[in-house]
């Protein structure tokens, strides 16, 4: 779903599905936000101007929270997000190789896609499976115990035509 | 619901409970592990062999190494641990425990462990997360109808001081004395927010609890709200939490059906509700004045205290904060007495205390012991000590705001002080195990780099402070630090902690402070001296 093509009665439409239910209740932005975000998985700039206009706040009351907080992105990630957890226990048990080691794979660094838009890179925060050090997911699939020699396979699972 | 009736539901729910059943552990680590396949093969394989075994998802256990980990009971036969259960060893499993009736001793693991006390997790593992009628069939809800008919407020307030509990979030201030300074205020409108932001890198603690039990931690919020008086309360959860928060709103929903939330409780004056609220990666709101902004939707900005929130705190109303683990300490309190918790544990520190142990250990999970047990204990007795032979260096206590405890120390009986007085904190509960293999320079660089990275920004001590001092060790561990960069260090460490606006920028020397104090030569190691560079 290409955004900036999209009509703005098809827009509105959708910000009005999001917005209503916190019509009136205190503190709804970042609410709003998350839930723009699971949708359109970015926050985009049309959508944006139109949350202003409906919730009658200034455009930069919007980007004041977007750009403070680590989860909202303003670009569209790549199809498949790689997360990598950088959790202490990852970290200690080789997590900075496997960045290293899908930076090589995929020619990006963190928080970059491919030209492709296949693959969107990312250091998370702990994800709280400690126990499962080093970890990484694909989407919603958790790998762990992963070493960097393992990469290439997992990349492979997402690769266009692969056999999943 | 009244008291009568939640008693029937009690005893309806415990009448039904079945001699031979399956749990299978599915928290978050259980399912990254394969928990959900395990589950589904289950299902499949008792149905083909037409067995009627009762089968429940449960939370986390705590042996997070361990998972898949499924625990079997049959009538007549000992329940059992099986750790590593993945989908393909389902009918082995099924074949071997069901229909020959042997254990199959090679998966088996011994989970009973006399040097843990379960009071936070008691739950945790053995009820399924999203039934309501588990929780009430293990005692839940009592501990409020007890409150709500036989206590007032204050005398809530009393039992709680007396109780001993002090804020598990990590700075430990006494949970009582916090219900009381909120209760004082005069105010048309207060109210009660579970901090569940829990943000520190290796500890997931909270994330178990409200996982594996939710309905303990909103029973612990109803307890708060009507001892401070408060109608409206808020969980704020991390939204890398998906499973935490989807299941506290479920608890929710089943406490609004039930009519354990909304207008007059069990048929008391006191009326309250819960809302969700997501954090959106911001390690900053986990400080109180910061979650309160984030709630407001606003950019999670500290501000100076006082006004402290129990004066002045969300929409600038009375408000109180308590962390996951707290909140879920308050039933068994209020359920069985001060006298019975604050005969637990050591002198200033009451209770049992949960830690997520990780890194270089054998086992790697979530522990709860009695306050007053030794570090060596918990990362030896109970966790197995390092993985592979090594040998362990030291414990990492506290997250980016604790610090580094050598090996030589681990006879310390943990409490607050203790860890105080070691140069490290109690924090939240994440203990990272690191073995001779790390290095202590590139761990503080690493803790240093995680408060460098969430500093809001602010104030100038706590941006520009732990900058300077991240370029300094990056200096160092690149072979080009020079000896006055360990006082440069020290110095600096000072001026954040006295000036820094809030617990982000005045705690973030810590893991500095304490590799200097115990490992200062790590750092000589690396820096050039006058001497060697000359050779």
């Amino acid at each position: 779903m290409d955004i900036e093509k999209t009509d703005i009665e098809d827009i509105r439409r959708n910000v009005e599905e999001i917005c209503a239910p916190w019509e009136g209740r205190p503190g709804n932005l970042i609410m709003i936000l998350h839930q723009i975000q699971n949708r359109y998985s970015y926050v985009p700039r049309r959508i944006s101007f139109e949350v202003a206009k409906r919730l009658s706040i200034p455009l930069a009351r919007i980007y004041e929270v977007i750009t403070f907080y680590n989860y909202f992105k303003l670009e569209p990630p790549g199809k498949n997000i790689v997360s990598v957890c950088m959790g202490t226990a990852c970290y200690l048990k080789g997590a900075p190789s496997l960045v290293e080691r899908l930076g090589q794979e995929l020619g990006i660094k963190p928080g970059e896609s491919t030209r492709d838009k296949n693959f969107y890179l990312q250091v998370v925060r702990c994800l709280g499976c400690c126990g499962l050090a080093p970890v990484l997911t694909v989407g919603q699939k958790v790998y762990s115990n992963v070493r960097p020699e393992q990469v290439p396979g997992i990349l492979a699972e997402y690769r266009q035509g692969a056999v999943v | 619901m009244n008291r009568d009736e939640l008693k029937k539901m009690r005893d309806e729910a415990s009448a039904r409970e079945k001699k031979t059943w399956i749990r299978v552990g599915m928290a978050t680590c259980g399912v990254a592990a394969g928990a959900q396949e395990t589950f589904f093969a289950l299902r499949e394989e008792l149905k083909k062999q037409k067995l009627a075994v009762e089968l429940k998802k449960c939370g986390c256990v705590g042996r997070c190494s361990a998972e898949p980990l499924v625990e079997v009971a049959v009538e007549g036969m000992p329940t059992v641990f099986y750790r590593h259960l993945t989908k393909d060893k389902v009918p082995q499993l099924v074949e071997s425990h069901f229909l020959k009736k042997t254990v199959l001793r090679d998966q088996a693991v011994p989970l009973e462990d006399p040097k843990q006390l379960r009071i936070v997790l008691r739950n945790c593992g053995v009820v399924d997360p999203d039934s309501i009628r588990d929780y009430i069939a293990r005692d839940g809800y009592a501990a409020l109808a007890k409150v709500l008919a036989e206590m007032t407020p204050e005398q809530v307030i009393e039992e709680v001081k007396k109780s001993g509990l002090r804020g598990r979030g990590g700075a430990g201030f006494p949970t009582g004395l916090k219900w009381d300074l909120t209760r004082k205020v005069p105010s048309d409108q207060k109210y009660v927010i579970c901090n569940g932001d829990e943000g520190d890198p290796g500890a997931y603690m909270d994330r178990g609890v409200l996982e594996g039990d939710p309905h303990s931690v909103i029973e612990g919020m109803m307890i708060a709200g009507y001892a401070i008086g408060a109608d409206k309360g808020f969980f704020y959860i991390r939204a890398e939490y998906p499973l935490a928060v989807e299941r506290i709103e479920k608890a929710i929903k089943q406490c609004h059906a039930n009519k354990l939330l909304g207008q007059n409780i069990m048929g008391s004056a006191f009326s309250f509700d819960l809302e969700v609220r997501l954090g959106a990666g911001a390690f900053v709101c986990g400080e109180e004045t910061a979650l309160i902004a984030s709630i407001e939707g606003r950019r999670g900005y500290p501000h100076p205290r006082p006004p402290y929130p129990s004066v002045k705190g969300l929409w600038d109303k009375p408000t109180c904060i308590n962390n996951v683990e707290t909140l879920a300490n308050l039933p068994p309190i209020l359920a069985k007495g001060a006298a019975w918790f604050s005969g637990i544990g050591m002198d200033k520190s009451k209770g049992t205390k949960v830690f997520a142990v990780t890194g270089k250990v054998k086992n790697s999970g979530l522990v709860e012991v009695p306050m007053g047990t030794t570090l060596r204990d918990i990362v030896y007795a109970i966790c197995g000590g390092a993985a592979g032979g090594k040998k362990v260096k030291a414990v990492q206590t506290g997250g980016p705001s604790g610090g580094v405890i050598p090996e030589q120390y681990f006879d310390t009986p943990v409490g607050y002080e203790n860890l105080q007085s070691l140069g490290s904190i109690m924090g939240s509960g994440g203990m990272i195990v690191m073995d001779e293999d790390d290095s202590m320079v590139d761990i503080t660089k690493f803790y240093l780099g995680f408060c460098v990275d969430e500093s809001c920004g602010k104030c100038a001590p706590c941006r520009v402070g732990g900058t300077q001092m991240l370029r300094i060790l990056n200096r160092i561990s690149a072979g080009d630090g020079e000896p006055a960069d360990l006082e440069k260090l020290r110095d600096i460490s000072l001026a954040m902690q006295k000036a820094s606006l809030c617990g982000l920028g005045q705690t973030a020397p810590n893991p500095v402070l304490s590799t200097l104090r115990y490992f200062e030569p790590e750092y000589r190691a690396l820096i050039k001296t006058p001497a060697s560079s000359g050779k």
